[in-house]
């Protein structure tokens, strides 16, 4: 074997871009979602009659709204190789709040102002954490989840809370637009993934998220403030499981200290079937909105059929896995690495 | 602070021991033998889930499914006894061993193989193994009343005031030691964990490690399956709900690195029992169990954040001329 070394420049060629071509569009993740949200519509709709109804597609979104809204921001740290497992428990802590100001006789407003300060203080004390400590993320939230979880069983124990004014009910249980049928949890989310979007896409700080998920060492050798950045992504976590907790409080009007109990799991694997890499600097916002509308609409269709809940959830454990090993076995059988 | 790393265990072995002696001081009645063979009977499932969790952390992975493997293991467990009932009790834990690693093998293939990341993949298997319950129980439950003698008999079995689980979780945790330092598939878990290019120089296969890794974690999620269900007398789907996080924050506690490559199975040990004493002593205290939650929280924290402190933020300096240099400059 020879070591002979390049004498001609001709012998890379380096293109501003890869080639385009029709198999790896299709086989870009967004694509796979695409298809497989095509097959969830049109399969539900040959199934049911009552799948393509406006009203009954509007009430379908209140089941994924919230959760849809934390993962926008669970993507943006899942992209920087942090986790938030957290956010269930932030939610349960300020809709504690909420509630507790309900009790104590404050309008809707102050409700609001609280739920969003609580999850707030909650996400910031994660990024202190978090950025002061060194420990991995992972640890440091199952720690605050327990501590979180925990104080609303030590405020509540059995009990419940569930006076609140009409008009903070009203936010959760009418639709914010009547025609066509929106609620306003499902508005937010839109809002939000158009913001989140724009924000990861097509700004300067986006592009240092991918930077700081591809080599966080090298990103603050870049001169990226990385910790400043992580720290920022926590407290934005804590204030959408915050904005979670608003409107999941309106939407059931009542508050117990099981609420949103496991939603860390289901949060994830939004943004997991979203194409975001567990190991950092890979995803898009596109991405997640395409797999929160599979999730939500095949849970959806699934429940028309009257199937389980419980098996609802191993038809979507099962999604989760089979669509992220699926284009790994394709691309072991067609030998492409 | 070298001396705190080396003997972090007898650390936390000092913290436990205080613990309990204030709470022994607070309420008498938690200081006696009774209560301490109640402590440790109740805390052997811990102690082994967190033995099996640690082996899966120590190569850079997590199990997120052990609790769902559990409940299913159990829920199988307690169907092929109605099927076949009256067969001697060791039937039953060979069956729970072998349901419960073949779903760790499911686990251990699908990560290893396709190199799907662990908590995507066991993410997924908890959903599917905790809803495989209805799926094949029908929703409903097997009760004591469906269940052998020789199958429910077995974990209350006790030799010198502690069940047999106490004595199967200590068994394990020799096995785990003897496995974990003396053999060469140990050795190698540590390997991969602490370095994957190293190890993968070094002829260590990762792939073999990680299905290793996850059917020992799932043959003893199973087998705790088989011995929750027989000693709680039921079987259903929300048994053991949640415990996946309890049993890696007894890990966390007990100074395995969440990084990999890092751990001992008296540390492991000694985090499961911090656990357990606190969750026996809540109501000893007349403490309502509600508080449970919020203080294994604020321990994990706590731990955490010193351990980190004592590993310190530089860099490892592994020369000895660098390190005694380190410590002048301290001076």
């Amino acid at each position: 074997m020879m070591h002979d070394t390049p004498s001609t420049p001709s012998r890379y060629t380096v293109e501003d871009r890869a080639p385009r071509k029709l198999s790896s569009f299709l086989l870009r993740w967004e694509s796979i979602l695409v298809m497989m949200l095509a097959a969830v519509i049109i399969g539900n709709t040959l199934k049911s009659p009552y799948f393509l109804d406006p009203f009954n597609l509007a009430d379908a979104t209140y089941n994924f709204s919230e959760k849809a809204i934390m993962a926008l921001v669970m993507a943006l740290l899942i992209l920087v190789r942090e986790i938030d497992l957290s956010v269930a428990a932030i939610l349960a802590v300020s809709s504690l709040a909420i509630g507790f100001m309900g009790d104590a006789g404050y309008g809707t407003i102050a409700l609001v102002l609280t739920g969003l300060a609580v999850g707030t203080v909650c996400g910031a004390f994660n990024g202190f954490l978090v950025t002061r400590s060194g420990v991995p993320s992972i640890v440091i939230t199952i720690g605050t989840m327990s501590l979180y979880r925990g104080i609303t069983q030590v405020s509540l124990g059995d009990q419940a809370l569930s006076t609140f004014p009409q008009s903070y009910l009203d936010l959760g249980q009418t639709y914010f637009i009547d025609w066509p049928p929106v609620p306003l949890s499902f508005f937010i989310f839109l809002l939000l993934a158009c913001v989140f979007g724009v924000f990861l896409h097509k700004t300067a700080i986006g592009r240092q998220l991918f930077a700081i998920g591809a080599n966080p060492v090298a990103a603050r050798f870049s001169g990226i403030r990385v910790d400043r950045i992580r720290f920022a992504l926590f407290t934005v976590s804590g204030l959408l499981a915050g904005l979670g907790a608003v409107l999941l409080t309106a939407r059931i009007g009542v508050m117990r200290p099981n609420i949103g109990l496991g939603w860390e799991l289901d949060i994830i694997t939004m943004v997991i079937l979203g194409g975001v890499a567990i190991s950092g600097g890979v995803g898009t916002i596109g991405g997640v909105v395409l797999a929160v509308f599979v999730l939500g609409l095949s849970t959806f269709g699934l429940a028309l059929m009257n199937v389980p809940g419980i098996v609802i959830n191993v038809l979507l454990g099962l999604l989760l896995i089979i669509s992220i090993a699926a284009p790994i076995v394709i691309r072991m059988i067609t030998g492409k690495r | 602070m070298s001396v705190f790393l080396k003997y972090r265990e007898w650390v936390l072995a000092a913290i436990i021991a205080l613990m309990v002696t204030c709470i022994s001081l607070y309420a008498p009645a938690f200081g006696t033998l009774d209560n301490a063979t109640g402590v440790l009977n109740d805390t052997a499932f811990l102690f082994m889930m967190a033995l099996a969790q640690m082996v899966v952390i120590l190569t850079r992975g997590i199990d997120l499914s052990v609790a769902a493997n559990l409940a299913l293991t159990g829920m199988l467990t307690g169907i092929f006894n109605e099927i076949f009932p009256d067969l001697p009790a060791f039937v039953y834990v060979a069956v729970a061993l072998t349901l419960g690693g073949g779903l760790g093998l499911i686990n251990g293939t699908l990560i290893a193989w396709l190199r799907i990341p662990p908590i995507v993949v066991t993410l997924g298997t908890l959903a599917i193994f905790r809803g495989m319950i209805v799926v094949i129980g029908g929703g409903s439950q097997v009760n004591t009343s469906d269940m052998s003698a020789s199958f429910v008999g077995f974990p209350k079995l006790g030799f010198l005031g502690l069940s047999s689980v106490f004595w199967i979780a200590a068994i394990v945790a020799l096995l785990a030691w003897f496995f974990l330092s003396l053999t060469r598939a140990g050795r190698g878990l540590y390997a991969v964990g602490g370095n994957p290019v190293a190890a993968r120089y070094c002829g260590i296969s990762l792939p073999f490690q990680q299905v290793l890794a996850y059917a020992i974690s799932g043959a003893v999620a199973g087998m705790s399956g088989y011995l929750w269900v027989a000693r709680y007398g039921v079987a259903y789907v929300e048994i053991a709900s949640g415990y996946e996080l309890t049993v890696i924050a007894a890990c966390v506690i007990g100074g395995v690195s969440i990084g990999g490559g890092v751990g001992t199975v008296a540390g492991t040990l000694l985090g499961a029992l911090f656990v357990g004493v606190i969750v026996n002593a809540l109501p000893v205290m007349q403490v309502s169990p509600f508080w449970q939650m919020l203080i294994s929280g604020a321990v994990i924290l706590t731990a955490v954040i010193i351990n980190a402190r004592a590993e310190g933020r530089g860099l490892k300096l592994i020369l000895p001329e660098a390190r005694r240099a380190a410590a002048q400059a301290k001076r």
